[in-house]
Parts: structure tokens; C-alpha cells; sequence
């Protein structure tokens, strides 16, 4: 089916992206802004010396409450809800029964159950294997009605606490109910940018009124969906349906840091036989990070090839970094592919461009550590 | 006097008096793009038929292909784009050109837009 764009969903800060001037593009069945009149070059490094505004109310928002709610997220996430204390948030995988990734997320844990926020081109999936997944009793709710700021940047925590005093204590990865600019938010200092900031989940009514009150103070700006992009490369974050899908597991991905300690010996989560054993004895191929020779960019689907011209692996993400200032990818290759420095090279409209394994992340992660 | 011509797929084609043809895209599909990052030019030498697949220009979020608007033999390639891409938002029709033919057939030019021509075409396009 092709979806015209009048059968796009629209976030309820819509209107105020057109009036911004923004790109809108199709995205994971929303008009989303892709980029404003500044640019993707501008709207990234913005966020990276001040702070940028982020509509990201496509994604959704899920409730899980019920007696049995931690049990049952416990059985299709690698996670240890045990020892996650009220008001705080950590990232989390849904497993597929073959040891790939249905979806990324984060959970947080609320004083009468648990908040998931999963990506906008998964939730409705999501929200079906939630319903499979979950036990009798425990209830999974998408909240259509609250929509979702994120505020990233340096900054962001400045900016904030003039709306919200206080809030500029947050820990990292905590969450508070604020009242900001006199509207009732659920805060959580987190993103996706690799900066310090906040995601605010907002009810939709009151969200254009305070992302203009956000945009009226002078350290901040608004930012689409391309810098967003640049941004979470730089930061070496994956990016569901390019880096992570159902086809890699969190050890491929390099994300067994997500499996918590107390999984890894018990199990009892979907696929837990395959990423167990690929724990215990390593996985074939990892998802690295690489450095581009020159300027071409060398984007996602781009074939690699060792030195002796045999493919070996392909670019899953890849673009221009702005502030690393060259381009840069993410991708897979054989475990003994992985070391910093190895040399490969990448096929680009059937030409060869040279690249080189470097840890990720390209720009270190700027959170805030209290 | 050199002309200005224009196509549909947004390239401009300046004749210069001497006839070489210098090709660039226009301040319309800069606009479109959004901020260059990287242009892969043709081989000088090489001979390109109108509707070619002639030159790729990158920005931060995507590659887009550009078509040959006419027939010829590159001749000069705009070495200034391999170390400042962004010419071509900041001058699309001036220092950001791409590269410069020998034209091989000159009534292509004929199916090519004027500049208030072209002008009404983007006006149609918003």
C-alpha cells in the first residue's frame, strides 16, 4: 500500500513545524520535519554547543501495569526489572525466539508499573507482542494522548531549570513529574544525541504551547529528524531497522551490556539459548564503527570487502558527521574484523572507497554525571 | 553574452561565448538538498549522453543523482568542490559549478528552459 501524504499521521506540534518552515517527510507513517530552514549541518551543531528541540511524539509511549507486569516484561526482555528503582530508566531489548532484536527501548520504572518508549516504526508490532507476551492481568497501553519534547544539547539543563527549577539536578537516566512553564511533563534526563538532556512526555494539548515556550528561550532550537540521525551516529547509538533488526542479536550488536548479569546464567527470556551461547563463546560478526578515507560518504546497504576484494560485510548506517567533520559508518564484520585499524574497504556506486575499524563512539558521549 | 539554460531535473547550463557548456544545479535543488557534503564528479575525457547518470551530489542525509541535461565530452571538472563541497549551497550558479563540456549536439539546448521559464516551472512545484 502507498500512503499518500494526507494519510499521514500528524504529531500535534505539526502546525507549528510548517509555520517553522520545516521539511516534512514521511516517516514510520507520520509527516515528520526532517530538517528547518538552518539545516541539518546547523541543527546538529547547534545541539551539540547549545540545545536543540526534538518533536519525537511519534514514538510511542506504553504504560504496563498489573501485578504480574514485571514479571511478564522480565520474560520478553533480557533485563532485571529487580534492581530498577522507582523514577529511573534503563535501555532494553524485546528478543526475538531466534536471538534477534524485535525492537530497542527504554523502561522505566513508575510507582504503579513500568513505562516503555519504543520506536514509532515498531509500536504497533511492539503493541501486538506485548499483548501475545504479557500475562492475564497485566495491562499494555499505548498513550496516544501524550506526545514527546526532547530537549538536547549543553545546555538543556539550563534552559529547563528556568522553566522548572530543580530539574537541573536530575540524574542521568532518572525521571521526575514536573511541572514545566506550568505544565504537568513527565522528565527524564536521556536522549539520543549523545549530549546531556531531557525527553518530555507531554499531554498532546499542552505540547505546541510549551515547545514555543521552549523555542522562546535564546539557547534553543529546533531540530528534524536529519540531525537527530547525524547526531545518534556520531554517538554510535543504533539506529532499529538500519543496525539492529530481527536479523541481529545483542551480541552481534554489541549490545550484551543491555542482557543484565542476573539473565546471562538464567535465561528465560525469547532466544535466550542462541545470545547465551554467543555470550559464552562470541559472536561471528560484530557491528564496529569506521572512519571513511576522503569525503564520500558511504551510506547504509554499501557492500565491504577485505583487502583481497571478498565481501565480508555491509554498512548499516553512514553519513556525514558534522562535528567529527568526515564521514562515518556503523557495520558488521567478521569477529576477526573488529580490531581498530583493520582496513577495508567499502563499495560505493561501484567504487572503492577505503575505510578503517575505530571505536565507537566517534564524539564521546557528553551525559550528565551529577 | 553567455546563456543560461535550464532543465527540468533543476541543472543550469551556461553556454559561454566561446560554446563550452558549464553545468551546475540551481539554487532550487540546493535548497532541496540541503548542505553538500561531497560531490562525485565525472572523469575528464569522459563522454556523457544526454539522460546520464553524470554526477552524485551528497548532503548530510542523502545522495541524489545528476542527470545530464545535454550530450558532450567533459572537458574541466570544478576541482574546488573536493575540498569545499558547501560551494555549491553558497554559490550554486556561480563557484559551485560542476564541470564544464564540449557540447555535441547543440539543438538539445532547444528543449531547455529560459531563466524566467525555468522560474515559473519551480513556482509550479511548491
Amino acid at each position: 500500500m502507498v500512503l499518500s501524504d494526507k494519510d499521514l499521521l500528524k504529531t500535534p506540534l505539526h502546525d507549528l513545524h510548517v509555520e517553522l518552515g520545516a521539511r516534512m517527510v514521511p516517516f514510520a507513517g507520520y509527516a515528520m520535519p526532517v530538517q528547518y530552514p538552518a539545516g541539518i549541518m546547523t541543527e546538529h551543531r547547534h545541539c551539540r554547543a547549545s540545545a536543540a528541540l526534538f518533536d519525537v511524539s511519534h514514538m510511542g509511549q506504553v504504560r504496563v501495569t498489573g501485578e504480574q507486569a514485571q514479571a511478564g516484561l522480565e520474560a520478553l526482555m533480557p533485563i532485571d526489572l529487580s534492581t530498577l528503582p522507582e523514577a529511573q530508566q534503563r535501555y532494553a531489548l524485546l528478543t526475538s525466539d531466534s536471538g534477534g532484536i524485535l525492537d530497542d527501548l527504554m523502561v522505566a520504572r513508575l510507582s504503579d508499573g513500568f513505562m516503555l518508549v519504543v520506536n514509532a516504526s515498531r509500536k504497533h508490532e511492539d503493541m501486538a507482542h506485548l499483548k501475545r507476551g504479557l500475562n492475564k492481568g497485566t495491562q499494555a497501553e499505548l498513550l496516544e494522548e501524550q506526545a514527546l519534547l526532547a530537549l538536547q544539547g549543553p545546555k538543556a539543563a539550563t534552559v529547563l531549570s528556568r522553566l522548572s527549577p530543580g530539574i537541573e539536578k536530575l540524574p542521568f537516566m532518572h525521571l521526575a513529574d514536573v511541572e514545566i512553564a506550568g505544565f504537568r511533563c513527565t522528565a527524564s534526563r536521556s536522549g539520543y544525541s549523545g549530549e546531556d538532556g531531557y525527553e518530555i512526555s507531554v499531554a498532546n494539548a499542552d505540547a505546541e504551547t510549551l515547545a514555543r515556550r521552549l523555542l522562546e528561550e535564546e539557547e534553543v532550537a529546533a531540530a528534524g529528524l536529519g540531525a537527530r540521525d547525524s547526531l545518534r551516529l556520531e554517538a554510535g547509538l543504533c539506529l532499529y531497522g538500519n543496525d539492529i533488526d530481527e536479523t541481529t542479536t545483542p551480541v552481534e550488536a554489541g549490545l550484551v551490556w543491555a542482557v543484565q548479569k542476573s539473565r546471562r546464567t538464567s535465561g528465560g527470556f525469547p532466544g535466550d539459548k542462541v545470545i547465551l551461547e554467543q555470550i559464552e563463546k562470541g559472536a561471528e560478526r560484530k557491528r564496529v564503527g569506521f572512519k571513511v578515507q576522503g569525503r564520500a560518504p558511504v551510506r547504509e546497504g554499501a557492500a565491504l570487502e577485505d583487502k583481497d576484494g571478498n565481501t565480508i560485510g555491509r554498512i548499516t548506517s553512514g553519513g556525514f558527521g558534522p562535528s567529527v567533520e568526515m564521514p562515518i559508518a556503523m557495520g558488521y564484520v567478521p569477529a576477526e574484523m573488529t580490531a581498530p585499524g583493520t582496513e577495508l574497504v567499502a563499495r560505493v556506486r561501484n567504487k572503492p572507497v577505503a575505510l578503517e575499524v575505530v571505536k565507537l563512539p566517534f564524539r564521546a558521549h557528553n551525559y550528565y554525571r551529577g | 553574452m553567455a546563456k543560461m539554460y535550464y532543465s527540468e531535473e533543476h541543472e543550469w547550463v551556461r553556454v559561454e561565448d566561446d560554446g563550452a557548456a558549464v553545468i551546475g544545479i540551481t539554487d532550487y535543488a540546493q535548497q532541496q538538498l540541503g548542505d553538500v557534503v561531497f560531490v562525485d564528479l565525472p572523469d575528464e575525457g569522459k563522454e556523457v549522453e544526454k539522460g546520464d547518470e553524470v554526477a552524485v551530489v551528497e548532503s548530510v542525509k542523502a545522495a541524489s543523482e545528476v542527470y545530464a541535461a545535454v550530450s558532450g565530452a567533459v572537458t574541466e571538472v570544478n576541482e574546488a568542490l573536493a575540498d569545499t563541497p558547501n560551494l555549491v549551497n553558497e554559490s550554486p550558479e556561480g563557484e559551485g559549478w560542476f564541470f564544464k563540456l564540449t557540447l555535441s549536439d547543440q539543438s538539445e539546448l532547444e528543449a531547455l528552459m529560459d531563466e524566467a521559464a525555468y522560474a515559473n516551472f519551480v513556482k509550479g512545484l511548491d
